[in-house]
């Protein structure tokens, strides 16, 4: 993580004025910004470019989602900005900010729990690494698997649970750390509905209280809609900003009453619209070979 | 070298661990009692022969002689001192070789400027049968008690270096990259996620080493002591004493199976998370 350039970006820079992206809010600071980011994957086949060309500004305490087909990068996306890939074209600045909290935590796509620790160790890994004092982790780290319905299991082994138990798992264990920025990559997918609106009531009523900035991604246009401030859309491989959209609905959100509403439809329909056209045009790429 | 863990027992390991065994309990069990019965059957063939001169009785005295001269041997305290004489120098031998093996082990898989200048040193001196450098170790330490413990050390030190190397290599990146985001640094990153995710092929290592200790303790005792398990093999050989001979190999071997049932057991416990591997 040292090794990236992490200028501080105090003040809302001027050129947002001209800047023919969906500015960040005025009044607040610029949290993560991505200029010109390309990454390109040399491989033994020769090379991949999985995201060309993105330039973003995500506000401090924004909700941001990501969408797009499989393969564009979003990933990838988040990966740079935790520093697990270095982009090789391009920069991405993170504003420092002096508090003791750590930057980021990562809430990756499949499997990462550590196989070796129960439950409660994996879910507690992040405030134990930061030596947090012991009474501390257990009311936090209590609270949170309370909250994903895994007290029970705090003492079992992740081979003993089942896949989405094991996701919530990794979610208790990025809230419980108390980051900045948390990102998201498809946290939710391979929960039941229940549990998904469970825990999405619970990510918004962390982000009410706590305005950390949340990347996001997801392949529910539905889970964008209703979560998010703005949701980008990509294109399909290389992976670049086709679209990003402003959500108008206020906050505290009812996710439920939310889907009554008229704009929320539109909202959806015309996301899925650019998304189809995306999903449409890999397929004929894909023809084409 | 590639990073090849070395295998000692996986596919009875797997065995143990898999449900067959549970669900054809009837198959299981009366392999359990074939298993007990053909020892036991091949001691009696083997008294028979011996008495009834099929077999050259010098050279393989009835099951029931050895059995009264081990008990002879444990009652007059001679047998306890020599076993325990070896077991303390395998232990040290153990202690001297094994913890620098894994300190070593997990430094090649995190770190590869490490690997890089160490890995070629123990390609190169890995072929080197252990066996022959006991001359050399007398000739360093002398006949004291240090030479039998270095020879013992230095046939650990391989198998479990190289068992702790593959289950760092091993550990899947996600695991490091976990680390990374969660802020896991120097020794925490050896204590959360190197030697646990290691851990299951080092105590393949272990129980390699205890092979191979065993071994090597018995050749150095025959060639440099005057006590211990190998030097009771040896001398009755010199003196002809047959039945004196096959109590020190009896216990050799029994050695090795109770060393092997303790580290299982110790396995069970530090390894929870493997009980139930797919
Ligand atoms: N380490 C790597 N080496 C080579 N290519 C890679 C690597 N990581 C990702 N890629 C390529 O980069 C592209 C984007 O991958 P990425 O994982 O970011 O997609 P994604 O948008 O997250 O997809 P999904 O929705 O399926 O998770 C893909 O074409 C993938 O093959
Ligand atoms: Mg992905």
């Amino acid at each position: 993580m040292t090794d990236r350039p992490t200028a501080s970006l105090q003040e809302p820079p001027a050129r947002h004025s001209t800047d023919p992206d969906p500015p960040v809010p005025p009044g607040r600071r610029t949290k993560i910004r991505f200029d010109a980011v390309r990454k390109e994957f040399t491989t033994r086949k020769g090379s991949v470019t999985a995201v060309d060309d993105v330039s973003l500004d995500i506000a401090d305490g924004e909700f941001f989602m990501i969408v797009g087909p499989s393969g564009c990068g979003k990933t990838t996306l988040l990966r740079m900005i935790a520093g697990l890939e270095e982009p090789t074209g391009g920069r991405i600045d993170i504003a420092a900010t002096s508090t003791d909290r750590p930057e980021m935590s990562m809430i990756f796509q499949g499997d990462s729990l550590f196989p070796w620790m129960t439950v409660w160790d994996n879910a507690s890994y992040g405030l134990r690494m930061r030596n947090v004092p012991k009474t501390e982790i257990h009311d936090v780290v209590g609270h949170y698997l309370a909250r994903t319905g895994l007290s029970r299991f705090a003492d079992s082994y992740p081979h003993q649970l089942s896949g989405g138990m094991r996701q919530r798992v990794g979610i208790a264990r990025a809230f419980a750390n108390d980051p900045e920025v948390l990102l998201m990559d498809e946290p939710f997918s391979a929960l039941d509905e229940q549990n998904k609106l469970l825990l999405q009531g619970e990510l918004l009523r962390i982000w009410e209280e706590t305005r950390k900035t949340v990347l996001f991604i997801t392949h529910s246009v539905d889970e964008a809609v209703s979560l998010g401030d703005r949701v980008m859309v990509m294109t399909a491989h290389p992976g670049r900003e086709k679209a990003t959209l402003d959500v108008p609905f206020s906050r505290p959100r009812d996710m439920l009453a939310l889907r009554t509403e008229p704009t929320y439809g539109e909202l959806v329909f015309h996301i899925w619209g650019l998304l189809r056209d995306e999903v449409n045009q890999a397929q004929a790429e894909e023809m084409r070979r | 070298m590639t990073t090849t863990p070395v295998r000692a027992t996986s596919a009875a390991a797997e065995q143990d661990r898999s449900p067959r065994g549970r669900l054809f309990r009837s198959e299981s069990a009366t392999e359990r009692w074939v298993s007990i019965l053909s020892p036991i059957v091949l001691l009696v063939l083997w008294e028979l022969a011996a008495r009834l001169g099929w077999v050259d009785d010098r050279f393989f005295p009835p099951p029931s002689g050895i059995a009264s001269t081990f008990w002879e041997m444990t009652l007059s305290g001679e047998l306890v001192g020599h076993t325990l004489t070896s077991l303390q120098r395998v232990l040290l031998g153990f202690l001297l070789g094994g913890v620098p093996a894994i300190l070593i082990g997990l430094a090649m898989g995190l770190y590869r400027p490490v690997r890089a200048a160490v890995e070629p040193l123990i390609s190169a001196t890995y072929p080197i049968p252990k066996s022959a450098l006991v001359p050399l170790a007398l000739l360093i330490f002398g006949l004291g008690e240090m030479s039998k413990i270095a020879i013992v050390a230095v046939g650990v030190f391989f198998p479990l270096a190289i068992n702790t190397l593959a289950g760092v290599a091993g550990i899947d990146r996600i695991y490091h990259e976990v680390g990374k985001t969660y802020g896991a640094t120097g020794m925490r990153k050896f204590t959360t996620i190197a030697f646990p995710g290691a851990l299951p092929l080092i105590l393949t290592g272990i129980q390699l080493g205890i092979g191979m200790g065993l071994v090597l303790i018995a050749i150095a005792e025959m060639i440099g002591a005057r006590d211990g398990l190998g030097y009771l093999i040896w001398n009755s050989w010199q003196v002809f004493a047959v039945e004196r001979m096959y109590v020190g190999l009896l216990v050799i071997g029994l050695l090795g199976i109770v060393l092997t049932a303790i580290l299982r057991e110790v396995e069970r416990i530090v390894v929870p998370w493997r009980r139930q591997a797919r």
